[in-house]
């Protein structure tokens, strides 16, 4: 049994199948990598895993239960969080209480709520931030917040939706530990990304998506060979052109 | 709570209470008892407003409830006034709960939840005033009978004093809410209701629990409203002008803060009982502070100017607020460049 299965999943809005019959699993433990082109379905996958979205059709199964459709919040609970691809901080408030609003879920007395808080806000290097309106930090910041408000609902299976987009080579390679550390304090880790550096880094499996379909799966070197896949990224005959441009 | 929360509020109560020492003249205890009550009705807006960032046009609704109830209960069936009082909180409570189970979980949010409880609050006018025992258009009385045990006091002093109390009271449970998980919650709905469902906050019974709260508070203004003045019609329990102030105090004082509506009201109603004493009774004199208040309050927004009166009031000082202005001055400019 699977930690999470995605069995046969598809969205169709109005005339676009966003997602089409995708199907794959996510290991207990690990850091799994969800990658593809641009608009190829896959924050609408995360929506639909975390109970934003319910799928035209097919099925989400977690631990073993249907979770299809299950409102967010109680998906949460069960301890199943996402971030946003879009930052979705609580602009008005201190980092310190963005953070906070995540503890609480598991913690009823404000005190322990934001000692947690503070804990998670070391763990994603926002420690000299606290006391900043979420609203005034920098790219960077906003992404680490994000992090940290999934992150302090302590959840078992964490959806990352490219946290490293928009940062530059040195803020990647800071965060980069930070997930890793996620997974090792036993954190499965389900991430959308597009820097190939960190997912060849990071991921022990990948899945690739392409106009809502699965076309590949393995891991990140297995991925990345597969014509399918260059394919999808640089267009068609696109993997025959290189492997040609090879032999000549 | 800690004492540093709980501090300024039994201050604000002990500095309030000594009040009818120093005054007795019967205008400014009827002025003083009339804005503790808005400030009542105003803090019952502040929780679902301010802090749930859920903007209401029809506090009217809990208000009304609350007074009718109050007065038909020991008018029509005798019962005794403190019963009516709190059985009005309890129906204004249930009132509150069920305008928000129909729009929040239809997810009604912004202007068109604003509208639906205007509709409610129009509704609620216009059948007060239709049916019988709420006396219908001629109003209702409760007779006068001063004695404690009546809820009605010989002394506006005392009347005055059990107002305060419950102001006092609404502030203290106003500022257990902010510290509180619920009150964590709210702000969270507030300030972004995707991200707050994303981290496990149960939007619709957050959302639930702010609007009953809210409304019985307001609803205890409205009985207090009944007691103090005795008379009722469907314009003043249900009108549209107590939907107003209760909005405009707290929006004018700072909305999501616990002194906000208390701030609100008494700037309110200083400023409207000063013009109606230099200009005379013109009527709706009173409204046309309060519009230009509201416009100016909406073009400076009130958390700068609250900040901005604290820092004043902290450290005096004439040059600050040049700087204060010249801030303002090239902020502005500076977005008029990004532009
Ligand atoms: N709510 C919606 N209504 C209509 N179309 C939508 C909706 N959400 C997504 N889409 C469309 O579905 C497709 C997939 O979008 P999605 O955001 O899932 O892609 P993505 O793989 O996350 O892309 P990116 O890498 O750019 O983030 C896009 O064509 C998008 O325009
Ligand atoms: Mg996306």
């Amino acid at each position: 049994m699977s930690f999470l299965e995605v069995r046969n999943v598809s969205m169709r809005f109005g005339g676009l199948m966003a997602v089409s019959d995708a199907s794959f699993d996510v290991a207990e433990g690990s850091i799994t990598g969800l990658i593809g082109p641009n608009g190829a379905g896959k924050t609408t996958l995360f929506a639909i895993v975390s109970g934003f979205q319910k799928p035209t059709s097919g099925q989400v199964v977690w631990r073993g239960a249907e979770i299809t459709a299950r409102p967010p919040h109680l998906l949460a609970a069960e301890g199943l969080s996402r971030t946003f691809q879009i930052v979705q901080p609580f602009a008005g408030l201190s980092v310190r209480e963005n953070i906070a609003v995540g503890a609480f879920l598991r913690h009823k007395r404000r005190a322990d709520a934001i000692a947690l808080a503070e804990q998670v806000a070391e763990q994603v290097g926002l420690t000299a931030e606290l006391d900043k309106p979420a609203a005034a930090l920098t790219v960077s910041g906003r992404k680490r917040v994000e992090l940290g408000k999934a992150l302090a609902t302590q959840p078992k299976l964490l959806l990352l939706d490219e946290v490293l987009a928009g940062l530059n080579p040195s803020e990647v390679r800071d965060i980069v530990p930070v997930v890793r550390a996620i997974r090792d304090s036993g954190v499965t880790v389900l991430m959308i990304e597009h820097v190939m550096q960190a997912v060849m880094n990071l991921c022990e499996s990948v899945h690739v998506l392409a106009q809502g379909r699965i076309i590949a799966s393995g891991t990140p070197a297995e991925v990345v060979a597969t014509p399918a896949v260059v394919e999808a990224y640089l267009g068609h005959g696109a993997a025959s052109r290189l492997s040609g441009g090879t032999h000549a | 709570m800690t004492a540093k929360d709980v501090w300024p509020i039994l201050l604000f109560g002990a500095v309030a209470a000594l009040l009818p020492v120093f005054v007795t003249a019967g205008t400014l205890m009827n002025f003083a008892i009339f804005t503790l009550i808005l400030c009542l009705a105003a803090q019952g807006w502040n929780i679902l407003g301010g802090f749930g960032g859920q903007y209401s046009f029809g506090h009217a609704a809990f208000f009304g409830t609350g007074a009718y109830v109050t007065a038909v209960l020991q008018v029509r069936y005798g019962v005794n006034p403190y019963v009516t009082f709190l059985a009005g909180i309890a129906l204004a409570a249930l009132v509150g709960w069920l305008i928000g189970f129909l729009s929040f979980r239809s997810g009604l949010r912004g202007s068109y939840f604003a509208l639906v409880t205007l509709a409610f609050a129009e509704v609620f006018r216009v059948l007060s005033n239709a049916v019988e025992f709420t006396g219908g258009a001629a109003g209702l009385l409760i007779p006068l009978d001063q004695r404690a045990a009546n809820f009605q006091f010989e002394s506006r002093g005392w009347f005055y004093l059990v107002v305060l109390a419950l102001v006092v009271l609404a502030l203290l449970m106003t500022r257990a809410l902010e510290r509180s998980r619920l009150g964590a919650q709210l702000v969270a709905v507030r300030e972004n209701e995707e991200a707050a469902r994303a981290v496990g906050v149960d939007a619709l019974r957050v959302k639930l629990s702010a609007i009953t709260l809210s409304a019985a508070m307001t609803g205890a203004a409205g009985g207090l409203y009944a007691q103090y003045f005795l008379y009722l019609d469907s314009t003043i329990a249900y009108g549209a002008w107590i939907s107003v102030e209760a909005l405009l105090a707290p929006i004018i004082g700072g909305a999501g803060t616990v002194f906000g509506p208390v701030i609100g009201a008494v700037i309110l109603h200083t400023l409207a009982e000063a013009t109606r004493m230099m200009v005379g009774r013109i009527p709706g004199i009173d409204l046309v502070i309060y519009g230009i208040l509201l416009i100016l309050v909406v073009r400076f927004p009130p958390r700068h100017f609250a900040s901005f009166l604290w820092r004043q009031f902290r450290s005096y000082d004439p040059d600050l607020q040049i700087v204060f202005i010249l801030r303002i001055r090239r902020r502005r400019s500076a977005q008029r460049e990004r532009r």
